[in-house]
């Protein structure tokens, strides 16, 4: 079990965490017709603008409140209406999410009863669009509470409550925001190949997946439908991924009965195997020879990678499901998580985190502790810790400004974990040390084995 | 609140914008920034402006007192270069937590973090920005920096532009105003000399100063600070010890200049070195102010002497391009100086310039624009994105040339696009990055990827015989022609 570590520093060093309300207006962009609106001041919607565009490469819809100096002193509800208004006649969207800010929650407005209240009075301009609220202050929390609480309230905000009668195929799919493109396409296919209906919310694959429209668009284009999410209380079960989207799950089945089945991790054989299974189990089907297939090259990469991963110290600095997915992944393969830092102490899965200490912090910690480890493992910002120690960076999570098709890559399922064991493998391979007569003398190392004290105590 | 409305006012009464002095007194008071539009609005707050003006900064140490979001967002994201420390891409917050705000710990956070910087990096100075939520709980972010700096013993400075406090560009007048309060006139160097000059507005994207530094070396002329580009904290401190002062953006820091002449009789002007003629103009301007402030006339005859040199190997490198850009249309969507500054050198290779944005541009700006393209339909303030986009996909342009903001219109429209703003991975700037900025231009509009997007699939435009798809060398449905050689080399590759 890991000791959690909290945050000791006053001056945060090259932060890991990006804002709350980034989170929530990702999962809003996972939604058909959408546009998130940050209740705050221009340049807090600026800043999450343009690095949604760096990692994307894609125009983005997101629009502000536009608080200024007065409206800070007075009260925001009127520019909170005005922006609702003018977003409604200009691009017609199906829902705007608005994400709370800390300007605005620091003065502590009741943002639900300003926006019961526009919705009031402003029915008739407002039909046909769905308004949605996600508190998500940027004191506190980071991605993953901000997408949660997005999704949570789109279930608590436009599904449709109490028990419904139930599509026995139907699966509701409640994937975290580290799943890319790639993930929700194939999730999708997977499920599908049991004969099972997937409805997945929210949907990036749909809106951030790189399309060419023949018009420009002012909202997403693609994504979970308003009415999908009205109607997700017809599945007959639920998979939630990553302990992070457990509280919408809970929404769920709370609004409508439908029972979830909580998936913490999809990276790695066994964690795959119980996907599987449970997917064989609920549609009474067997698995189908392509998954079946997909397994046998996974047990052949292990067998062909896991010599690159013995004894390798991985540092790791990602949120904490992520980090717990990663982790589990490196273990799993015989190396060993010398580093783990991570970007909240709430979360429930890291004291299962397969590492001594997570220290909660930032990359200026990240760098601190993993002098003289084989691989970094974050989002694009570790670029100038990962150079200045000289150790090789994998690119995961959010951002990656850097490098191309993020979205685009697989990273779950059997085949995404035969991928990213080969992309570790590789950054492995890639940099390693030609043997050299001193490195090598046995006069000048006297050192005991870095894990000698370890290895007899577990003996 | 604690940024002071006198200092606002102050700031938004600049004799020395022509746009300001145009205004009653009225409207002057009202500044310069548009309220914004809830919902309809765009670009980045005061903070950012703030930022934006002195990050490039480089030695110095810049620390966000915010919850996450300001820094954490934002952070590592702009091209200016360094030739020195790397500190200012080292990126520090005080991530105020929700327990921070509650129990009023801000300022002594703010303090210790101050210290923790001093104790593991030492740098020269540490400049300590406001945010939103730190001004409107009150933190005395002046009383934290004065106290600092005299516990520390280095120059800890407030920079008091929270972001709701106005636009990007008033958060660049206030950075200024910091400059100007707490650091230029702090240290005198041991070397003035007649031929110093300050460059302001200078940010060194890509490193594009060192394309211009080494002509004015080559004239003897020293750049005392460039602000903010590649400038460490003490070019910056001993910045009034320069001659003159040359203006490169205009709109984001000419109140610093028309300040430093007003306290160290430091003439200034205003000029780019984006463009061949205005590269001259600039060196030019240079050389003449210097003998007015007592160089030795003859610097005006080696200026002379070497942009004639200079700009016939420039236009020579041009030349070359003629051939293949001859007729070619271009939009330019930026505003400011580069709405007419890159606009001569397009045109002698035989560029059409469809039309270019004045948004942001000064009155002198759009003069310029007025004489050089004779036309006024060309000029437009801005365009929304629905009317871009139906305007580069109706094949009226052959390249846009603008910021980030506007590249997924034109690339979704599939049309040819390039980068002239600050996320830019070209250097631009004098006369080999005007050569750079035409090559970049070829290349995007030759590039074999246009004829292959603007198809469609064969099986929409033809139906698929048993045979195989039919030929696409037919006419484009989307009634774009594809450069001739460009597609059939594509083709010919994609077939061997």
């Amino acid at each position: 079990m890991a000791s959690i570590l909290p945050q000791a520093k006053s001056a945060a060093v090259n932060p890991l965490k990006s804002s709350q309300p980034l989170g929530a207006a990702f999962a809003f962009l996972g939604v058909d017709g959408a546009i998130p609106l940050f209740h705050g001041s221009q340049g807090c919607t600026s800043f999450a603008l343009v690095l949604f565009v760096r990692h994307f490469k894609e125009a983005v819809p997101l629009q502000t409140t536009a608080m200024d100096e007065l409206a800070t002193i007075l009260g925001g509800a009127d520019h909170l209406e005005e922006a609702i208004l003018n977003l409604k006649t200009r691009t017609k969207p199906k829902l705007i999410g608005v994400c709370t800010t800390a300007l605005v929650e620091t003065r502590g407005e009741d943002f639900a009863s300003d926006i019961a209240s526009i919705k009031r009075d402003r029915a008739k301009e407002l039909a046909g669009t769905e308004i949605m609220l996600a508190k998500t202050p940027d004191f506190d929390g980071a991605i993953e509470e901000g997408w949660a609480k997005a999704v949570t309230a789109m279930i608590e905000g436009i599904t449709r409550p109490g028990e419904q009668v139930r599509q026995a195929s139907k699966v509701a799919v409640l994937p975290g925001w580290n799943l890319t493109v790639a993930d929700i396409e194939h999730l999708r296919e997977v499920v599908e190949s049991f004969g099972l209906q997937p409805v997945v919310l929210p949907d990036v694959s749909g809106s951030l997946d790189g399309m060419v429209p023949d018009r420009w668009v002012p909202t997403t284009y693609g994504g979970t439908s308003v009415k999908d999410i009205r109607e997700l209380g017809t599945a007959a079960h639920c998979i939630a991924i990553g302990e992070h989207m457990r509280c919408p799950a809970e929404a769920l089945q709370r609004l409508t009965g439908v029972p979830y089945m909580l998936s913490q991790s999809l990276i790695g054989l066994q964690a795959v195997d119980r996907l599987i299974s449970f997917l064989s189990m609920i549609s009474g089907a067997a698995v189908p020879v392509t998954v079946r297939r997909r397994r046998a090259q996974l047990q052949d990469a292990l067998l062909d990678g896991h010599f690159h991963f013995g004894g390798k110290k991985i540092a790791i600095a990602a949120e904490p499901d992520q980090l717990y997915q990663l982790a589990t992944f490196f273990v799993g393969m015989g190396a060993e998580i010398a580093a783990a830092v991570t970007t909240a102490e709430t979360s429930r899965i890291l004291e299962t985190i397969p590492a001594e200490s997570v220290q909660v912090g930032d990359l200026g910690d990240l760098e601190a502790l993993a002098a003289g480890t084989d691989l970094i493992v974050t989002h694009s910002h570790g670029r100038q810790a990962a150079a200045r120690l000289g150790i090789p960076l994998m690119r995961v999570g959010f951002p990656i400004f850097d490098r191309l098709g993020s979205q685009h890559k697989l990273t779950i399922l059997y085949q995404g974990t035969r991928d990213l064991l080969f992309e570790a493998a590789n950054l492995f391979q890639a940099t390693q040390h030609a043997p050299k007569p001193e490195t090598l003398d046995p006069f000048r190392n006297r050192d005991m084995p870095d894990d000698a004290s370890s290895l007899l105590a577990r003996s | 609140m604690s940024l002071p409305s006198a200092k606002l006012q102050q700031v938004f009464n600049e004799p020395a914008c022509q746009k300001n002095q145009g205004k009653d007194a009225n409207a002057r008071k009202q500044g310069c920034s548009k309220p914004l539009t809830p919902g309809a609005a765009a670009g980045g707050c005061a903070f950012d402006g703030a930022k934006i003006a002195l990050q490039p900064i480089t030695d110095v140490a810049h620390l966000i007192h915010a919850p996450l979001a300001c820094e954490g967002n934002s952070w590592d994201n702009r091209g200016a270069a360094s030739s020195g420390s790397t500190l200012w891409r080292t990126s520090f917050t005080t991530d105020l937590s929700e327990l921070d705000i509650v129990m009023g710990q801000g300022e002594r956070k703010l303090f210790k973090a101050i210290r923790e910087i001093k104790q593991a990096y030492a740098p020269p100075a540490i400049f300590v920005y406001a945010t939103c939520v730190t001004a409107l709980i009150g933190d005395d972010i002046d009383a934290v920096c004065k106290r600092a700096t005299e516990k520390f013993g280095l120059p800890v400075v407030s920079i008091n532009a929270p972001g709701f406090v106005g636009s990007k560009n008033l958060g660049n007048k206030l950075a200024g105003e910091a400059l100007l309060d707490h650091v230029i006139g702090t240290a005198e160097p041991d070397d003035v000399g007649p031929y110093d000059i300050n460059i302001i507005g200078e940010f060194n994207l890509s490193g594009e100063f060192w394309l211009v530094k080494p002509l004015l070396d080559r004239l003897g002329i020293r750049v005392r600070a460039c602000i903010p580009g590649d400038a460490r904290y003490l070019d910056i401190a001993c910045a009034h010890r320069a001659r003159i002062t040359m203006v490169v953006c205009s709109t984001a820091l000419i109140g610093l200049a028309r300040k430093l002449e007003k306290r160290w009789d430091i003439p200034f002007f205003e000029g780019s070195f984006y463009g061949i003629t205005a590269t001259s103009q600039a060196l030019r301007k240079i050389a003449d102010q210097l003998v007015s402030q007592g160089a030795h006339p003859e610097l005006v005859d080696r200026t002379e002497a070497l942009i004639a040199q200079e700009e016939a190997i420039a236009w020579e490198k041009l030349a070359a391009y003629r051939r293949r850009l001859e007729g070619k249309r271009v939009l330019i969507n930026t505003g400011g100086v580069k709405s007419w500054s890159l606009v001569d050198a397009l045109m002698e290779i035989g560029i059409e310039i469809v039309g270019t944005s004045v948004k942001k541009s000064t009155v002198e700006d759009k003069e310029r624009i007025t004489q050089i393209l004779m036309e006024e339909d060309q000029i437009f303030e801005s365009l929304a994105p629905p009317e871009l986009y139906a305007m580069l996909s109706q094949d009226k342009v052959d390249i846009m040339l603008s910021g980030g903001r506007t590249q997924f219109v034109a690339l979704k429209a599939k049309t040819p696009w390039l980068d002239i703003n600050q996320e830019r991975h070209h250097p631009y700037a004098g006369y080999d990055g005007m050569v750079e900025l035409v090559r970049q231009i070829d290349l995007a509009i030759h590039n074999p990827i246009w004829c292959q997007v603007r198809e469609p699939a064969p099986w929409d435009s033809h139906p698929v015989s048993a045979d195989g798809p039919t030929s696409t060398t037919s006419a484009s449905t989307t009634g774009r022609a594809c450069e001739k050689i460009a597609c059939s080399t594509a083709y010919a590759a994609g077939q061997g």
